[in-house]
C-alpha cells in the first residue's frame, strides 16, 4: 500500500537576528491511503512547521534546507509556483485552528463553499450554490438553506471550524490537514467535529493529518501516531502501541505528565524544558531531559529504527535496552 | 462553617443597541442577559471547588462577581461570615487581600513594564503597611515558594516563559496571604507539560497553607485531580454539584453526562458513552421555561417544562432534574 504522502529527511530552518533556528530536523513519516495520522508535541515541537512545509508555505525568514515532500509520486519541494496551486487547497486541504479568522467576514458562508466548487470543479455559480449546501448539510450544519446565506459572524466557533471542513472538502482533497481543528472549542463541540472528521475519512476516502497537543484527541481519533520533540520526530506508532507501549523516553513522560478525566492518575511533568532551538544539542534534542541519556545522545542523531512491528522509535538507548533483551 | 458560601447569586447584563431597543417596545421592559441565574454553593476551607461548564454557561462571570469585578443584581456573598455584596469599597478593598484570583491568560494578567519583583509587590503595597524591607523580603519568599528563582525577580513578563508568567500571577495572589483564591482557567493557556507542573504546584500551595480554591475551568481532566467537590453549571445555573470522585462516578444530570462522556481519554481502547445532546447552548437572552436543558436533551418528557426540583440522591449529591 503506497502512502498518499511519503516525507523524507525533513528539515526546515528559520533565520532570525540571534541566528539560525532549525525548527525541523530531519523528519520522515509517510500518511497512507484512508487514515488518520496524529502528529503531537509540545509548542515548538515542529509540528505546524512540518504542516506548513507540507503545503510549501514556508514563507522567508523560513526555507526547506533539506528532504523530500512525495505526492503524487512528485517531490513537492521541486514544483514551481503554478504546479503547486493545483495540489494546494485542491487535492492537499488544510483546516485552521482559528476557524473564524480564516473565514471572510463579508461573504456568506455559502458563496465562500460555492466558489470553491467554481474555482475547483469548474461549474456554475447555480450548481455550485447547490453543492455548497449539500457540503454544509453533509458536515452536520442544520438548515443548511438558511445558513448558507448567512455571514460568519452569525455562526458559532463550532459551525465555522464545520464550514472550514465543508470548504477544505469542497475539492475532494486526497490530504486533509488539520492544525488543532479543535482547540479553543467546548469539549461537546469538540467531540463532534472529531466525530466528523473520522466519519469523513471513512466515507470520502480522504486521508487526514491531525496536529494536536491533546492525546486523548490522538486517542480517540487517530490510527497511527507521529510524536515530535524539538523538531525531531521520536516516536512512530500505531495509536494501540503507542498508549499501550509507548517507547521513546520522551513518549513515556509525554503519557504519564497529563491528568485524565476517566480515571485516578498520578501526574508526573516532564523535567526541564523544550531546549532552545538556536543553537540545540547536536545529537538528540531530548538529552536534557531525558533519564536514560548516554554519552553517544549528546554526539549523534538517533534515526528512527523499526522497535517493534510497524512501530519506529528514534532513540539509542531504546535500542540498546532492546539489544540488551 | 464553610469559609465562603454564595446563595442565589444572580448577574444581569443589560443588552444595548437597536435589537434592543425594538425588544423593548415589544415586551415593555428592556432585554437582559440573565448570565448568572440563582447560583449557590460553599467552600470549605482548605478546599478545592471546581466549577464546570462550558462557554457562556457563567462561570467566569460568577468568578468575576465573586471579587467584584461585576456587581451582582441580587444574592448573597459571605466570606468567612462576612457579607460581602452589602460592603461599601473601602470596607471591601479591606476583604481582599484574603480574596485573590488568577486569570486565564496569564501574559495579558502582568503589567509589561513592571519587572517580577515589582509586580509581586504591588498587592502588598495595595492591601499592607509592611515597609520597603519587610515587602521585599515577603517577595523573595513568596517568588520562591512558587519555584521561580531570585534571578528572574530583575526580569519583565516578555523575558519569561507561559509558565513562569502563570507562577508570577500565582505569586501575585498569594503575597497577600489570601483565604480563598478564585482559579479561572489558570491552566488551560499552557502547554501541556507546564500545565502538569503549574497543578502540582497549586495542589502543593493549598495543603502548605490550607488554601481554599474555586477553580472554574471546561477541563474536566485537570478538575478530576484538583478539586475535593464539583459544581456543574449550565445557562446560568448550577445543574449537578457532588463529591469529585462521586460525580465523576456516577454523573446523574444528563447535561453532566454528555459533558463527561465528550471528553476524549489518552486510551484508544476506552468505552465511550455515547450520549449525547443535540444543538447547542441557547441564548441566554431567551432562557426557556422549566429545565434549560430540555429542548437539547434526549431524555426529555413533558414534566420537564415545569420548574425543576433539586434533589439530593446521595449525602452532598444534589441534582437538578425532573427525571433522577
Amino acid at each position: 500500500m503506497s502512502a498518499v504522502i511519503a516525507v523524507e529527511d525533513l528539515a526546515v530552518r528559520f533565520s532570525t537576528d540571534h541566528g539560525e533556528v532549525e525548527a525541523v530536523d530531519g523528519a520522515s513519516f509517510d500518511v497512507r491511503p484512508g487514515e488518520i495520522l496524529g502528529l503531537v508535541g509540545e509548542s515548538g515541537s515542529g509540528k505546524s512547521v512540518t504542516a506548513m512545509a507540507l503545503l510549501q508555505l514556508i514563507r522567508k525568514p523560513g526555507r526547506i534546507v533539506r528532504g523530500e515532500i512525495v505526492f503524487d509520486g512528485r517531490d513537492l519541494c521541486r514544483l514551481s509556483e503554478e504546479e503547486l496551486a493545483s495540489i494546494r487547497g485542491a487535492k492537499i486541504a488544510m483546516v485552521f485552528q482559528t476557524p473564524r479568522t480564516a473565514l471572510n467576514p463579508l461573504i456568506t458562508v455559502g458563496e465562500q463553499v460555492a466558489r470553491l466548487y467554481a474555482l475547483h470543479g469548474g461549474l456554475s455559480s447555480a450548481v455550485s450554490r447547490r453543492r455548497a449546501v449539500d457540503m454544509l448539510r453533509l458536515v452536520g450544519i442544520p438548515e443548511p438553506e438558511r445558513r448558507s446565506r448567512q455571514y460568519p459572524h452569525q455562526f458559532s466557533g463550532g459551525m465555522c471550524q464545520r464550514v472550514m471542513i465543508a470548504m477544505a472538502l469542497a475539492s475532494a482533497p486526497r490530504l486533509l490537514i488539520a492544525d488543532e481543528p479543535t482547540t479553543g472549542l467546548d469539549v461537546s463541540t469538540a467531540a463532534r467535529i472529531l466525530d466528523l472528521l473520522r466519519d469523513l475519512g471513512r466515507d470520502t476516502g480522504a486521508s487526514i493529518l491531525l496536529i494536536t497537543h491533546d492525546l486523548g484527541v490522538v486517542a480517540a481519533t487517530c490510527q497511527r501516531v507521529a510524536v515530535m520533540h524539538a523538531g525531531q520526530m521520536v516516536e512512530i506508532a500505531p495509536v494501540r502501541a503507542l498508549f499501550a507501549r509507548p517507547a521513546h523516553p520522551y513518549t513515556r513522560a509525554l503519557v504519564r505528565s497529563i491528568p485524565r478525566a476517566d480515571r485516578e492518575v498520578t501526574m508526573e511533568p516532564i523535567p526541564g524544558a523544550v531546549p532552545s532551538l538556536l543553537e540545540p544539542p547536536p545529537g538528540c534534542r531530548y538529552v536534557g531531559r531525558c533519564p536514560w541519556v548516554e554519552d553517544r545522545c549528546r554526539r549523534e542523531k538517533p534515526s528512527l529504527s523499526e522497535h517493534a512491528a510497524d512501530h519506529l522509535v528514534a532513540c539509542f538507548a531504546v535500542e540498546d535496552r532492546r539489544a540488551a533483551v | 462553617m464553610p469559609l465562603c458560601e454564595v446563595q442565589d447569586l444572580q448577574v444581569r447584563f443589560p443588552l444595548r443597541g437597536l435589537q434592543a431597543w425594538l425588544r423593548t417596545l415589544k415586551d415593555g421592559a428592556p432585554p437582559v442577559v440573565r448570565a448568572v441565574d440563582g447560583v449557590s454553593f460553599a467552600i470549605e476551607a482548605g478546599t478545592t471547588l471546581g466549577l464546570v461548564g462550558e462557554s457562556g454557561c457563567g462561570k467566569s462571570t460568577v468568578a468575576r462577581s465573586l471579587v467584584r469585578l461585576v456587581e451582582p443584581a441580587a444574592g448573597s456573598i459571605r466570606l468567612d461570615g462576612t457579607e460581602l455584596t452589602t460592603l461599601d469599597d473601602d470596607a471591601f478593598a479591606r476583604v481582599r487581600p484574603s480574596l485573590q484570583m488568577v486569570f486565564q491568560d496569564p501574559t495579558a494578567s502582568l503589567n509589561p513594564r513592571l519587572s517580577v519583583r515589582r509586580a509581586v509587590e504591588e498587592p502588598l503595597k495595595l492591601h499592607t503597611d509592611l515597609a520597603a524591607t519587610e515587602r521585599r523580603a515577603r517577595t523573595d519568599a513568596v517568588l520562591e515558594e512558587v519555584g521561580l528563582g531570585a534571578d528572574l525577580a530583575e526580569r519583565y513578563p516578555h523575558e519569561l516563559s507561559g509558565g513562569q508568567r502563570q507562577r508570577v500571577n500565582i505569586a501575585r495572589a498569594l503575597a497577600t496571604n489570601p483565604r480563598l483564591v478564585v482559579l479561572d482557567e489558570p491552566t488551560s493557556a499552557l502547554d501541556v507539560s507546564l500545565r502538569a507542573r503549574v497543578i502540582l504546584l497549586l495542589e502543593e500551595l493549598r495543603s502548605r497553607h490550607g488554601l481554599s480554591y474555586l477553580f472554574i475551568s471546561h477541563d474536566l481532566a485537570t478538575v478530576r485531580y484538583l478539586t475535593s467537590r464539583v459544581a456543574v453549571m449550565y445557562l446560568g445555573v448550577i445543574v449537578e454539584e457532588a463529591w469529585t470522585a462521586e460525580l465523576f462516578a456516577h454523573p446523574a444530570h444528563p447535561y453532566t453526562r454528555a459533558l463527561l462522556a465528550a471528553v476524549p481519554v489518552p486510551d484508544p481502547d476506552a468505552k465511550r458513552d455515547p450520549f449525547v445532546l443535540s444543538g447547542e447552548i441557547p441564548s441566554p437572552i431567551d432562557i426557556p421555561a422549566g429545565c434549560r436543558l430540555r429542548a437539547r436533551c434526549p431524555l426529555a418528557r413533558p414534566v420537564c417544562a415545569e420548574p425543576v426540583p433539586v434533589r439530593e440522591i446521595a449525602p452532598g449529591h444534589r441534582v437538578a432534574c425532573h427525571l433522577v
